[in-house]
């Protein structure tokens, strides 16, 4: 199979055991240029070992990996990886050399301008701490310098490890902002991520992995309704308004009421708009109103739920 | 080609900045400095030159010295790096494992030969400034034979240093590994010989054998290349009384030290490409 030139990433059928031990089985992941890909899974699940085939670390048992349209094994691949931004989950840093000097190393290697240090230094709040010794900087700092290092030579192909492993809230909001301007430039990128409930607006497509196999794999809406994991409408309102809410919903919707003034109703994402607008119709005093899609961690635990239940069955 | 010259600069900055080169070449110096000034005190007005004299204690301590800081410098390199992830993280650039260990060889190689030249001459410039000999009257010759085939020494110890760094997978492991090298090749090897050649069994044995085992150990092939092979230093450090057949040309000996910086660096070099990262 030859590795297509519309798609980032495409691996296919890869197998990889590590003795007795089945790490990934037959696993095929398609990236396709300027998408973002968020890569799910517990401890365990297989995610570090498949980024480590696709970057060519590993050699997979079994299975074809093509990258920014180049089949691993192709002896111009080599080349290929100037065009790869990687940041691996755990990254330490030579102590004793400064945040400057360790993205002039990089940044040599992948021939990219010293121009650029200079602006994701500025990019990540790093240019006061830049001569000093990375010895001094926070989790957080050094998790910013891996990023930056990641950016250097403007890559078509991002791959990030738990990028925000480590870091503030703040600092997490700027990375993400960050992750965002490069999907407006055209990047394609692969997150593997714990953090669920803050990257689901910002990737286009799911991949979740289960012990070595892909258990879904598509968009969070698409991956929502399959699995049936509901939109919420919550209510705010008088005790006596949301009984009445709850005994007209109550026969056609999952309606939970945490308190005697909330009411929660449990909804298909597309039948969302139909139901506010009955309950407008009915012209109650509402207080407030909250709806939520279905998050990508609702979504992640209703997979793993049932990977459970097939287990038992 | 230009990113070999980057790995090369890294490895040195980085063995700066963790003080080794500073450590190295203050070891080396102060080593060569005491055994000038301690080592020409008693000559006296033998036919041996002060520089001579010298040579032959350096070399002698050396043979433990060298080895060991070169075991030290190479044992974590890629070890550390790998504990440490940032192997990982140069292994996704445009580099070719080859490339990331031979960049490191040689920048190792390069401090070492730092450190054992600005040793060697602060002790040969200690000789000339102390004595009474003029310059051009000292054995330049051996002198230059001991930088030569103590920097030889360092790179065979660095490129076992570096196999046993791209084979362990634990720090810890990859120095204990190192000692043991150390004490096999320069202590153990050699009362080992003594032992044999002590015991009954020397009487079966041909000479031809035990010369040839003993040439097969790098630093004992550095030891008999500066001691055995030249006059004075033969003279002074009781290896005259070799018989002729017993002689083994310096070219031999040489060559025994060029065969095994080659033996480990192709020994890093595959093992390096088939770790796990």
């Amino acid at each position: 199979m030859k590795a297509s030139m519309n798609t980032a990433i495409s691996a296919i059928g890869i197998s990889q055991s590590f003795g007795n031990i089945m790490a990934l089985q037959d696993v095929s992941l398609t990236l396709n240029k300027g998408e973002c890909l968020a890569l799910v899974g517990h401890n365990g699940a297989g995610k570090s070992t498949l980024i480590k085939i696709l970057l060519g670390l590993i050699s997979p048992s079994r299975g074809v990996v093509g990258m920014m349209g180049k089949d691993l094994h192709d002896r111009q691949f080599e080349a290929n990886r100037q065009k790869i931004g990687f940041l691996p989950e755990q990254i330490l840093f030579q102590k004793n050399m400064t945040g400057r000097e360790i993205l002039k190393f990089y940044a040599r290697l992948k021939k990219s301008p010293f121009s650029q240090i200079e602006e994701l230094l500025n990019r990540f709040d790093l240019g006061a701490a830049a001569d000093s010794r990375i010895g001094t900087y926070s989790k957080g700092m050094r998790q910013k310098l891996g990023m930056a290092q990641a950016l250097l030579g403007n890559p078509e192909l991002l791959i990030l490890d738990e990028p925000t492993s480590g870091l503030d809230p703040l600092a997490r909001q700027q990375m993400y902002s960050i992750l965002g301007e490069e999907k407006k430039k055209g990047t394609s990128i692969l997150i593997s991520s714990h953090v669920l409930t803050e990257i689901d607006d910002r990737i286009d497509r799911v991949v979740i992995l289960n012990s070595g196999h892909v258990v879904a794999d598509g968009t969070l809406a698409g991956l929502s309704q399959e699995r049936t994991v509901h939109s919420r409408i919550m209510i705010e309102a008088t005790p006596k308004t949301c009984g009445q809410i709850e005994t007209i919903f109550s026969h056609e919707l999952d309606v939970v009421r945490p308190t005697e003034r909330t009411l929660t109703l449990r909804c298909e994402k597309g039948r969302k708009v139909p139901i506010l607008n009955s309950i407008y119709a009915l012209g109650l005093e509402l207080i407030d109103i909250r709806i939520s899609d279905p998050s990508l961690e609702e979504v992640f635990s209703a997979y793993m739920n049932r990977q459970k239940e097939r287990q038992y069955d | 080609m230009i990113n070999l010259g980057t790995l090369i600069f890294k490895e040195i900055k980085d063995s700066y900045r963790n003080r080794w080169v500073g450590t190295v070449i203050l070891v080396m110096t102060a080593l060569a400095l005491v055994l000038s000034l301690i080592g020409s005190a008693p000559v006296g007005t033998t036919s041996i030159g002060p520089l001579t004299v010298t040579i032959v204690s350096l070399s002698s301590l050396s043979v433990f010295f060298i080895p060991l800081i070169a075991l030290l410098l190479s044992y974590n390199s890629i070890v550390g790096e790998d504990e440490r992830g940032t192997l990982l993280l140069l292994l996704t650039y445009p580099v070719s494992r080859t490339m990331v260990a031979i960049g490191k060889f040689i920048g190792q190689f390069v401090i070492l030969s730092v450190a054992i030249i600005i040793g060697y001459c602060v002790a040969a410039l200690t000789v000339i400034l102390t004595g009474d000999v003029a310059f051009f009257e000292h054995d330049w010759y051996v002198f230059g034979k001991l930088i030569v085939s103590s920097v030889l020494l360092g790179a065979v110890f660095l490129g076992i240093g570096i196999f046993i760094s791209s084979v362990m997978k634990e720090s810890s492991t990859a120095a204990a590994a190192a000692i043991g090298v150390w004490l096999v090749f320069v202590v153990l090897f050699d009362l080992g010989l003594l032992g044999l050649l002590s015991s009954p069994a020397a009487t079966y044995l041909p000479d031809m054998v035990v010369k040839w085992v003993m040439l097969a150990n790098p630093a004992d092939a550095y030891r008999m290349f500066n001691l055995a092979t030249s006059e004075d230093t033969a003279l002074l450090s009781g290896m005259a009384g070799l018989r002729s057949d017993q002689m083994v040309l310096p070219e031999v000996m040489f060559a025994v030290l060029v065969v095994w910086i080659i033996v480990p660096v192709v020994a890093f070099c595959t093992a390096f490409g088939r770790r796990k990262v």
